[in-house]
């Protein structure tokens, strides 16, 4: 099978890998890169778990093709927090308990980071309708509403 | 499967001729199926590269989206959002945040399904698509795309390339709605979309209805000029329309609805469409 050459930039960092031409972004960065931050809940768009972003936008791992990151800036979980420092929408998450088993979260925060980065101020149904994409078995929703909320306030006046 | 980039609509047409060759734009309905092996292509042609079918521009004739935009970023263009804030009210109702950051008019249109939301909003305002083939760009009415589930009249080597939205008239307004069993995230019972303009005295000047999910293609309601045009819109002409649009369904029956149910909301939606255009018509 071929395989194509990839230059990516993730987290800051350059990475260049083979990439068979079917395998997604999600199965590069989990399988080929070893960030397994990056959660697989479906593989066809509908959970979330794979949310990246891919120059600048919001998007899920497993509907990218590889080899499409060719030359593209990626940011995934693993580069929210400064080395040990937590990111203050990872603390908060923490603090409230906005999180079980932990599977969705890794989405969760960089559907957030995006939301909040957009927009400072979000009303509650703005957060509900942001995150709709993100599916979370374990918390019923409203720990994570009400983490986001309070950290977008924190924000605000940090 | 091989994977290439073309950097022009002739490189891509032309990888597009192959056997088993298929676009990829947002990818948002390619990988799925790639993923349920639904499809297995001998190559991807990534149409993302090609001049002009990312860009959004306003012209004196009206606007032009490239077919592989990707949603999110033509939900936050204000001006395009104002002149035809139904079409965007309709794209923005695709999918998650997510997939609003790949998935493409496009996409959307040439997948052919038939509850696909940005399309009864693109018929009702009149869009056009420009395909661009082997030898020769064509422009085609949106209507006359999608024949079929899964089926459209490009030939072998046809790509969209982009779309062309007219100048908005004076006084004149469009508005999609969908029912769907969930706030979010879940595939049309029906959509319904309308455009219209009215004349200074509050007159119809002219009226387009399409509806999706209640056929095997996206329907154009006919027979609106007799009912609405030169007239005000009164209670008898919008009894009219639910009618033409309860005789236009042949919907199919599933877990989202019956086929009754389906045709009711679909008179239901194409009314309530209406009245929220005919209000940014007349300015609220
Ligand atoms: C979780 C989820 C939720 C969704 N929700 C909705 C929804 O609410 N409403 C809705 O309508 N859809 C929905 N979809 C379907 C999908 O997101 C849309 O149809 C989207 O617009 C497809 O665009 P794309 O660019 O991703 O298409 P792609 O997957 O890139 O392409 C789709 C098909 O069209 C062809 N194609 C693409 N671009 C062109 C072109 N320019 N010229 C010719 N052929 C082309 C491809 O070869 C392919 O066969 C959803 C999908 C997912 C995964
Ligand atoms: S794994 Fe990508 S959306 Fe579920
Ligand atoms: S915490 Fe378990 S899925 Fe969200």
């Amino acid at each position: 099978m071929s395989k194509t050459h990839v230059s990516t930039c993730i987290n800051g960092d350059t990475h260049e890998f083979l990439c068979d031409t079917q395998n997604t972004l999600l199965d590069v960065l989990r399988h080929e890169l070893d960030l397994t931050g990056s959660k697989e809940g479906c593989a066809t768009g509908d959970c979330g778990a794979c949310s990246v972003m891919l120059d600048d936008r919001l998007v899920c791992a497993c509907l990218v093709l590889g080899v499409e990151a060719d030359g593209k800036e990626i940011e995934t979980i693993e580069g929210m927090s400064s080395g040990s420092e937590l990111h203050p929408i990872q603390q908060k998450f923490i603090d409230l308990a906005a999180l079980q088993c932990g599977i969705c979260t890794p989405g969760v925060l960089v559907a957030t980071k995006a939301l909040l980065t957009k927009n400072k101020n979000p009303s509650e149904e703005e957060v509900r309708f942001w995150l709709a994409g993100n599916l979370c078995r374990c918390t019923g929703y409203d720990k994570i509403v009400r983490a986001v909320l309070e950290v977008a306030a924190d924000m605000r006046n940090a | 499967m091989e994977y290439v980039t073309p950097q022009s609509a002739s490189e891509a047409s032309q990888a597009l001729l192959q056997e088993g060759a298929f676009a990829l734009a947002g990818g948002t309905d390619l990988l799925v199926k790639l993923k349920t092996r639904f499809v297995s292509p001998s190559i991807v042609v990534d149409i993302k590269r090609v001049p002009k079918i990312m860009t959004i521009e306003q012209s004196a004739e009206g606007w032009w989206i490239g077919a592989a935009t990707p949603c999110a970023e033509i939900v936050e263009h204000d001006s395009l959002s104002k002149d035809w804030s139904g079409i965007v009210e309709a794209l923005s109702l695709i999918g998650s945040t997510q997939i609003q950051g790949r998935a493409t008019l496009g996409g959307n249109l040439c997948n052919a399904s038939p509850a696909a939301d940005s399309v009864p909003a693109l018929i009702a305002a009149g869009a056009t698509c420009v395909i661009s083939g082997q030898t020769k760009e064509r422009e085609e009415a949106v209507e006359n795309i999608v024949t079929a589930p899964g089926i459209t009249t490009l030939s072998k080597g046809e790509f969209i390339i982009g779309f062309k939205l007219p100048k908005p008239k004076l006084r004149s307004g469009d508005a999609y709605l969908r029912l769907i069993p969930r706030s979010e995230m879940d595939i049309a019972v029906v959509g319904a979309g309308v455009s219209l303009s009215v004349t200074e005295d509050g007159k119809i000047e002219a009226v387009r209805v399409s509806l999706g999910a209640i056929a095997p293609t996206q329907v154009l309601l006919t027979g609106l000029e007799d009912i609405f045009v030169g007239k005000e819109p009164d209670d008898d002409a919008i009894q009219k329309l639910v009618a033409v649009a309860e005789k236009a369904c042949k919907p199919i029956k599933d877990k989202r609805g019956t086929i009754e149910y389906r045709t009711k909301i679909a008179g239901v939606l194409a009314k309530r469409a209406f009245a929220i255009a005919l209000k940014r018509a007349n300015g609220y």
